[in-house]
């Protein structure tokens, strides 16, 4: 008991255990703030990236794609863990408005509206027909026209604080959307004549997935025009993909082991038939492994930030080892006292130890208290730094991310609190165990007072 | 602890103690022997850098001769372990120093009732923290220093931090009390009230060793031994 009432008071009677206690809060402050935000920004880059595919995805890069699709999702829509399946045709096209003569490369994607929103998000990141994704290519001034969704930044400009300035209603613009149809075999099906397919969409509404790379080169269409556009509308009808949803209760990993199940013995079956061979490139990929490439980078970001910022600790296990070695030096009568009545070297190392302990719980409190308040006001920090001096984290002009996440991540607070704490038990130890072996005659000698 | 056949508590025989000093080696205590009845209040007297205060260390197991034995109730001390000597010091001895050696972080009542709680584990102490509290608190007003109780160390005279200490040194009831010095930073009006807290306790039965270099204090003691040139010179008779 004595230790815990002898560390409370040296922690708050030792002015150079301010310091100490500052430099841990301190250190745990930006910790908290950085990794709040990072963490966050990866995270909902992933939420997003899930969003966007769904949990599955059985597909395959070429663009040719792959035929016997609706064989496939049949027999996986009687399957027990599927909760939603949407075909879809992806490729490139070339797009120009009616009366512009430059072209764009975009990626079109074609997809069933209601089916594709049972599976991905796509219902949530429309606009104008977020409450009725039946109609997303249904262009409010004329139903009957064949519409089409454009990537949000396609279509609108952010301004500075990363708004988009949405119309009330959609604009009526003709889009002219041209594809490079291609053989089973991978050759332009209409070679030697006029090599593209191309057909007018209208603007019907915009889709914000929160995925720059995603919204600022995707146009989506109705599923069975990109299929006419793409050439994969044949005798026998191809995709590119099929994204899958689980049901809640099915892993990630569980479910997509058994529609890869599905798909070999689907594959199997389908052998010997026509464009059989297509099926060889199809694979089954989680959403993770799907954007793994764009997920890797964020992730190598978040991992050199967790990297740089353990080096940080490493400073604050110093700042402790110093301080605590001038304490233990000024205390060194104290240990003799404490010995010259029975206390043992353990009881020593354990007297100092929860001192550091201490040290490190309340710098964590005071750093983790004082980075949620700086985190609570942040984007408004943000914008007040923005509207007075010009000051902004991230152009939002450039980058797609609006507000700066400020939710912390119970998991990383642990993970840090427990980090502080041990950086100050590690900077606490060498002094301990010198303290624990000083000897009660040497420091109680009228010589070292 | 068995008590030894001739009732003594403490018996020293053969002690020798040297420290270095640079390169040269000095001999502080060169056989010293020593015996300590139940009941007795001894005052070691010697000059300056006679060996007292290192005798007295070695008493109480602060300190190991680098020849010789100390034994403690017939209990060899130098063939007890770490824990067993660390329970000894909490229990068996009290120690009274000349600068008194209060923790300043805790309060009076604290620094007494300290060796009641560095023996106990957590649990134990709130099992027995009521006790501990009453026994400090008793111990306080027998020595004058009940309104002194929630007090720090640095607002008190010097007298009054030496009776903390004695108050520190008596808590755990131990058969012997080790004072080194006790009177050496009071003047004489508070030396004397601290000698006569020892002549009252010892009244009361309490073993008593004391280091001093004033013959005059050591007068207040049953026996007296002198320690001249790491040896005992003279070994007074009992009063």
């Amino acid at each position: 008991m004595y230790k815990i009432i002898l560390s409370f008071r040296y922690l708050l009677k030792r002015r150079i255990s301010y310091l100490a206690f500052l430099a841990v809060a301190l250190c745990v402050f930006i910790v908290v703030v950085v990794m709040t935000v990072i963490t966050g920004l990866v995270r909902d880059f992933k939420d997003n990236n899930h969003k966007w595919v769904g949990d599955c995805v059985v597909g395959t890069e070429s663009l040719v794609g792959f035929a016997y699709y609706e064989d496939f999702i049949k027999r996986i829509e009687e399957s027990d863990f599927i909760e939603g399946v949407s075909a879809v045709v992806k490729s490139y096209a070339l797009v120009r408005g009616r009366n512009s003569e430059e072209s764009i490369g975009v990626e079109i994607m074609g997809i069933e509206p209601v089916k594709h929103s049972r599976v991905t998000g796509f219902g949530e990141t429309l606009y104008h027909r977020k409450n009725d994704v039946s109609k997303a290519f249904e262009p409010a001034y004329d139903p009957n026209l064949a519409g089409c969704v454009v990537g949000i930044d396609r279509w609108l400009v952010r301004d500075d604080k990363g708004k988009y300035s949405y119309e009330v209603s959609p604009v009526e613009a003709a889009l002219l959307v041209s594809c490079f149809p291609l053989t089973t075999k991978g050759a332009l099906a209409k070679a030697g004549t006029e090599l593209v397919n191309t057909k007018t969409f209208y603007y019907s509404d915009t889709s914000h997935s929160g995925l720059a790379g995603v919204d600022s080169s995707f146009i989506y269409l109705p599923f069975e025009e990109a299929q006419l556009l793409c050439g994969m509308a044949g005798a026998v009808k191809r995709v590119s993909a099929i994204h899958i949803k689980f049901k809640p209760n099915v892993k990630l990993a569980d479910g997509c082991e058994r529609v890869a199940a599905l798909w070999k013995r689907f594959v199997e079956e389908k052998k010997g038939e026509k464009q059989a061979e297509l099926l060889d490139t199809v694979t089954v990929q989680s959403w993770k492994d799907y954007r793994r490439e764009f997920i890797a980078a964020m992730e190598k970001e978040q991992t050199m930030l967790t990297i740089m910022f353990a080096l940080v600790g490493v400073t604050t296990v110093f700042i402790v080892f110093v301080v605590f070695y001038m304490i233990v030096s000024h205390k060194s009568k104290d240990v003799g006292i404490l010995k010259s009545i029975g206390v043992s070297k353990v009881d020593v190392i354990e007297l100092f130890s929860c001192f550091a302990f201490l040290m490190g719980l309340l710098g964590s409190a005071v750093g983790v208290f004082g980075g949620w308040l700086f985190l609570l006001k942040i984007n408004r920090i943000e914008d007040f730094l923005f509207e007075h001096f010009g000051f902004q984290l991230w152009d939002r002009t450039m980058y797609a991310i609006g507000d700066i996440p400020s939710v912390i991540d119970l998991k990383v607070l642990v993970v840090i609190i427990v980090s502080a704490i041990g950086a100050c038990l590690a900077g606490a130890f060498l002094p301990s165990w010198q303290a624990a072996k000083l000897e009660p005659v040497e420091t109680l000698q009228v010589s070292q007072l | 602890m068995e008590i030894d056949k001739d009732d003594f508590i403490l018996k020293a025989e053969g002690l020798y103690k040297s420290y270095r000093m640079g390169e040269a080696k000095v001999s502080v205590l060169r056989g010293v022997d020593l015996a300590v009845k139940k009941n007795e209040f001894v005052a070691i007297v010697g000059a300056s850098g006679s060996g007292k205060s290192t005798l007295l260390h070695i008493l109480g197991a602060l300190d190991r001769p680098e020849k010789g034995v100390v034994s403690f109730e017939g209990r060899d001390l130098s063939r007890i372990g770490e824990r067993e000597l660390n329970k000894f010091r909490n229990k068996m001895v009290g120690f009274v120093f000349q600068f008194y050696h209060l923790l300043d972080e805790l309060s009076v009542l604290e620094n007494v009732f300290l060796p009641a709680m560095a023996s106990k584990s957590i649990f134990g102490w709130l099992g027995s923290r009521r006790w501990a509290r009453g026994r400090a608190r008793e111990l306080l007003c027998e020595l004058g220093l009940s309104e002194r109780a929630n007090h720090k160390p640095y607002q008190l005279s010097g007298g009054e931090r030496q009776r903390v200490a004695i108050g520190r040194a008596l808590m755990n009831e131990p058969r012997i009390l080790l004072a080194d010095e006790p009177t050496g930073n009071l003047d004489s009006a508070t030396g004397n009230g601290i000698l006569k807290v020892f002549e009252k306790l010892n009244r009361a039965g309490q073993t008593i060793v004391m280091v001093t270099h004033d013959e005059r204090i050591a007068q207040k003691a049953g026996r007296i031994i002198t320690l001249a040139d790491g040896k005992i010179k003279r070994k007074g008779a009992e009063a």
